[in-house]
């Protein structure tokens, strides 16, 4: 077992009701990388992301087996607190989704409910989280407006914000990009390259020049398997099996 | 084969359609516009603020206008905690199912139950099995209960219609499930569980077969939760329905519309400051 493996999947299958959506998946991510998971529409990609933070917990019929290590320990262990894991696996959504809110209160949303209200504990933590997703310029003057009123690829950041606030250490993005321009798609990838100095991403997205430009690490999906996971630039170069090979030349669906 | 053309169709669909909305509209206001016209000169602070005289024959209402204060506060004292706790529970705490739907079923006929039925089950249960007598208290049980299957199902539509996103960010966030309903699903759902409380007030503010089988009609200032009281629509229903007097009657029935206009026009008001600090 190498020593750099943040998140480790170990035969992991997934069940919604009787049918199988991850079937005996193995992965390594390593820590302080980005790595994405690619694949077509349907292939479990996302549904291998939301194992981590165990948000398909919330849909009813789900059942999981093998297991899934996060720092060496099996996150569906019995007894594990899946609200302490939440908060030290933030997770980024499809569309920017921001609460009615003002920016602040966005922001503040997590200690708020994790009880840290008093403003001069909050204060310097919004600053900070608003800092690290680079918005807090565009903000710091309009903190008490309504955050919808922010352009999206703001609302965006200011999500990433709002999950930087109660201090993962692993940031999940389920095609964070994908309601995004390109010129708003290029400032977030510049971003996840400076998160990834401090945090571990997992990326699910569409776009694969989005995968071969920001990730170290790759992993394609079919159907529920693992076809082939390698250094990005090699499996973008040279895949090894044949079904990654059509999906990267477009010969697939 | 078609005898109008498409345009002459959608004429006759604006004229239909227009002359409904205004039909609609004119009784409103004929209704409202004929109270008014026959209350509106009796109305006066002494007509407000004294007791009345001669069971109502003349003097004031100041006793109604408390009892019409208090009986639906009561009501939704109760109703309230209860509706929207049930309403939370059927939403977020269960899953659809068997249970949910046989509760759901159950609040839906209680919404369709005449009023003077749980005037009835009031005055057998509050009144005499529990030995409360005609009060505020059991007047105040029995429109709760009435009013609740209204609370319960607009609290639910309310809280549906809260996007599943902003519960799916919570609990990303490491909000468990009570702090998601309480940050996140109550406040956005609010705008709705407000509207579904008007319409219990306003139900409770109307209602009299209820109200006299339970809280009963004295004429008087109540001292506690344990004294009768008199509505005032209880208090124009017994002044017109036993002649007492016409001209006091409208009287009651014209601030009896100026407060459910005024309670409307407050809710609204405050609701639009709210959300508009709010978002």
């Amino acid at each position: 077992m190498s020593l750099d493996a943040k998140i480790r999947f170990e035969l992991v299958s997934l069940f919604y009701g009787a049918f199988e959506a991850l079937k005996q998946v193995n992965m390594t991510m390593a820590e302080r990388q980005i790595t994405a998971l690619i694949g077509p529409s349907g292939c479990g990609k996302s549904t291998l992301l939301r194992t981590l933070n165990r948000m398909n917990d919330l849909i009813p019929g789900v059942r999981i087996t093998g297991l899934v290590r996060v720092d060496g320990r099996n996150i569906y262990a019995p007894g594990t607190d899946v609200t302490t894991l939440r908060k030290r696996i933030g997770m980024v959504f499809q569309r920017p989704n921001p609460f009615p809110l003002s920016v602040r209160d966005n922001v503040s949303f997590g200690l708020r409910v994790a009880g840290l209200t008093s403003r001069a504990d909050v204060e310097p933590i919004l600053e900070r989280s608003l800092r690290a997703a680079w918005l807090w310029d565009q903000v710091k003057d309009r903190l008490d407006q309504s955050a919808l009123d922010l352009p999206l690829d703001q609302q965006q950041r200011l999500c990433i914000a709002r999950l930087l606030a109660v201090e993962p250490d692993i940031i999940l993005m389920d095609e964070p990009c994908s309601a995004l321009d390109p010129i708003a798609t290029g400032k977030v990838e510049d971003l996840m390259l400076e998160l990834k100095k401090q945090y571990t991403i997992v990326i699910v997205t569409h776009n694969m020049q989005q995968a071969a430009r920001i990730s170290d690490v790759t992993g394609y999906m079919l159907l529920g398997d693992m076809i082939e996971s390698g250094a990005t630039a090699a499996l973008f170069t040279n895949p090894q099996d044949r079904r990654t090979q059509d999906y990267l030349s477009g010969r697939y669906g | 084969m078609n005898l109008l053309s498409p345009k002459w169709t959608q004429r006759i669909a604006i004229g239909v359609l227009g002359a409904a909305t205004l039909a609609t509209l004119l009784v409103l206001l004929f209704i409202i516009v004929f109270v008014l016209e026959k209350g509106l000169r009796t109305i006066s602070w002494s007509f407000l603020f004294t007791n009345p005289q001669d069971m109502g024959r003349a003097g004031g209402i100041f006793p109604t206008l408390v009892g019409t204060l208090l009986l639906p506060l009561l009501a939704l004292a109760v109703a309230v905690p209860l509706g929207v706790g049930t309403a939370v529970y059927l939403t977020e705490y269960t899953r659809e199912g068997r249970l949910t739907r046989i509760i759901r079923f159950g609040t839906d006929c209680l919404a369709g139950i005449p009023s003077i039925i749980f005037g009835l089950f009031g005055f057998i249960f509050f009144v005499t099995i529990l030995k409360m007598g005609w009060c505020l208290l059991a007047g105040g049980l029995t429109l709760a209960i009435m009013i609740l299957p209204t609370i319960i199902r607009t609290t639910e539509e309310a809280i549906r219609a809260v996007p599943y996103s902003y519960r799916e960010v919570s609990f990303s966030l490491g909000a468990t499930r009570w702090a998601t309903v309480v940050k996140v699903v109550l406040p956005n759902a609010l705008p709705g569980i407000v509207t579904g409380v008007m319409l219990g007030i306003g139900r409770c503010i109307g209602e009299t077969a209820a109200v006299i089988f339970t809280a009963g009609s004295a004429l008087r200032l109540p001292h506690s939760v344990f004294d009768s009281v008199r509505t005032m629509s209880v208090h124009f229903y017994i002044l017109a329905r036993e002649g007492v007097s016409a001209e006091n009657a409208y009287g009651t029935a014209a601030v009896l519309i100026l407060s459910i206009l005024l309670l409307n026009v407050t809710t609204y008001w405050l609701m639009h400051r709210f959300i508009g600090r709010r978002a």
